[in-house]
């Protein structure tokens, strides 16, 4: 196999540290109170043709409600981190084929189509095949590495993955020598999304963030973003930060906006809060096989939702939440 | 004792996890092969998610490698960043992975079927963490059904490395020395590597399996250790076990490999 040198894909972001720091030097940093609807922050801070990428894993603490909304507005044009992407790429691929336009343009895959066990989206699927979205491939650490290199504020990160695949030469990776001991290294650019979502347990007022269980790459993501919606389960009050400073792990000035969205992960799961809701999420994989059906559904649980508490309702409710919050809690089973 | 395909590779799958060692997971078969490991030979043996989860006491099979379970009753919750540096470190000693196809080399396709990259006849999810997985980890252990459809001289899309293009080609490419693709289990026999050629060879036909039927199911020629032995098939203990502990819904060992 020849073994190219760099990978021929383009990138979709600007991987240069100063023009970054030229962002960030203008970035807010006052103490201000940032809550709002997601459906104002959504307005205000995904504009058509921006890098978007979403925190958690797929369908783990998921910012549903943003993903949602990025629909239901209609944005355009967007580029996308496929990173560990299930359901969130899921419905961002509802912006396509159904007759209004043209939500994803470009994505970064490192993984995206698939549900893990739950097997693939048939929409994600015609979306990827048809031919009007540009895509490249990643990795799931290459993609990580891409964030954390941006959160330090250096313009690449070398990595011992990607070499020798085609995974590499589709990338826009480049393979460099170490220059202390010469070994060959995957160089990959920093990635500073336009603007991303990260759904959290906790948040005040201003954008101080605490989460519990994994926190995949969102720590780092807070940090590389340009723009950051924050979603929380509960908001609280700032002197609980302020009471235990070492809980926070996204400070306030990383932050654009804090939307409190209970259950926001749902149909996701939240760890140590609910379980995701497998029954919903079939028959949403169900509904994709046919456009009309699935055209159908779009509207009912996007198009046609006044908002996240609205889509809440019609799935269930408070009813269907506190059966998941058993499942997650291990109740929902003989002692 | 009677038994169906799947259960036969997880336990052969458990049964190649040595005990103190580390092992990076997915959901599905490999995890209940982690999961029964622990329960017979090799009690100390630790599993890592890619999304953080750390040493879990798994108390259902998780649905996702991000979902709450993954981390349930561990001893700790991190970043994917630690766990693939972890990785990389040299620190994890076996990943499961699988995909569409495999070659010889044991070299995986999880993105892509068609001739056209940008026009794929099937898009599939892409690498995910496998490719990174595969690079790490000292051992790679590939768990999949044997067709000839799966295993192909040449793979549409060389996604995740296995020996690449033969011996000394991780190397050259730069991967870390001493790691790579280590066994192969179908539901017809487990797979080694050839030391000398870093292609497959048969190690093992599993009970009833012939070496023309496992042959035929794979689009290159084979070899075989020689004399080519009869994997030992499931303990009563292990079936137990994975009937009644590790996956008692049948979610895995419930449906064809």
């Amino acid at each position: 196999m020849t073994s190219p040198d760099r990978g021929a894909a383009p990138l979709f972001t600007d991987p240069s540290a100063n023009a970054a720091r030229a962002w960030f030097a203008n970035k807010p940093r006052a103490l201000i109170d940032k809550r709002t609807t997601v459906r104002d922050a959504v307005a205000r801070l995904v504009s058509d043709g921006a890098y978007l990428a979403i925190g958690g894993f797929g369908g783990d603490r998921l910012p549903t409600a943003v993903v949602h909304e990025i629909v239901r507005q209609g944005k355009q044009n967007l580029s996308f981190a496929g990173h560990t992407a299930t359901h969130d790429f899921q419905i961002l691929c509802a912006g396509n084929l159904l007759g209004r336009g043209q939500t994803l343009a470009r994505v970064e895959i490192a993984y995206v189509v698939g549900l893990e066990a739950r097997g693939l989206s048939p929409h994600a699927r015609r979306v990827m095949e048809s031919g009007e979205v540009e895509f490249t491939e990643w990795t799931n650490y290459a993609l990580a590495a891409r964030l954390k290199a941006a959160a330090m504020g250096v313009p690449f990160l070398p990595i011992r993955s990607l070499l020798g695949t085609d995974t590499f030469r589709y990338s826009g990776a480049r393979v460099i020598d170490c220059p202390f001991t010469g070994e060959r290294l995957a160089a990959v650019p920093a990635l500073y999304p336009d603007v991303a979502a990260i759904h959290v347990h906790e948040a005040d007022c201003y954008g101080n963030c605490r989460l519990r269980g994994t926190s995949v790459a969102d720590l780092d993501l807070a940090r590389a973003a340009k723009r950051l919606i924050i979603t929380c389960e509960r908001l609280i009050p700032h002197d609980e930060i302020r009471r235990d400073p070492t809980q926070t792990v996204i400070p306030f000035f990383c932050v654009d906006a804090v939307c409190e969205v209970p259950f926001g992960s749902y149909p996701g799961n939240m760890p140590y809060e609910y379980f995701s809701d497998e029954e919903h999420l079939r028959q949403w994989l169900e509904a994709e096989r046919d456009l009309v059906t699935y055209r159908a559904w779009v509207e009912q649980h996007i198009y046609g939702v006044e908002d996240f508490s609205d889509y809440l309702h019609r799935c269930g409710g408070l009813r269907r939440m506190q059966q998941l919050r058993q499942q997650e809690l291990l109740l929902d089973r003989p002692g | 004792m009677d038994y169906n395909p799947m259960e036969l590779m997880i336990c052969c799958a458990a049964r190649l996890l040595e005990d103190g060692r580390t092992v990076a997971v997915g959901t599905g078969a490999p995890c209940a092969a982690a999961m029964l490991a622990q329960r017979t030979t090799a009690p100390n043996l630790v599993i890592l998610f890619e999304a953080g989860g750390v040493a879990p006491l798994l108390p259902t099979m998780p649905i996702s490698v991000g979902d709450s379970r993954t981390f349930y009753r561990g001893v700790m919750a991190t970043s994917m960043a630690d766990i693939m540096e972890t990785c990389q470190r040299g620190m994890i000693d076996y990943t499961f992975l699988g995909g569409a196809q495999i070659d010889p080399y044991g070299n995986l396709n999880s993105t892509m079927i068609g001739p056209d990259y940008a026009r794929p006849k099937v898009r599939l999810p892409g690498s995910g963490g496998a490719n990174d997985l595969a690079s790490f980890c000292w051992r790679t252990l590939v768990m999949t059904h044997h067709d000839r459809r799966r295993f192909v001289e040449k793979l549409d899309f060389l996604t995740t490395p296995g020996y690449l293009t033969g011996p000394g080609a991780r190397e050259a490419a730069g991967l870390p020395p001493g790691t790579g693709p280590y066994r192969v289990i179908t539901n017809l026999a487990i797979l080694g590597f050839d030391d000398e050629t870093k292609r497959m060879r048969v190690e093992s036909l599993h009970p009833g399996v012939s070496w023309e039927q496992v042959q035929a199911a794979t689009s290159f020629p084979l070899t075989a250790r020689q004399p080519l032995a009869i994997t030992p098939p499931p303990t009563e203990r292990e079936l137990h076990l994975l009937r009644t502990e590790v996956d008692p819904h049948r979610y895995i060992i419930g449906r064809p490999c």
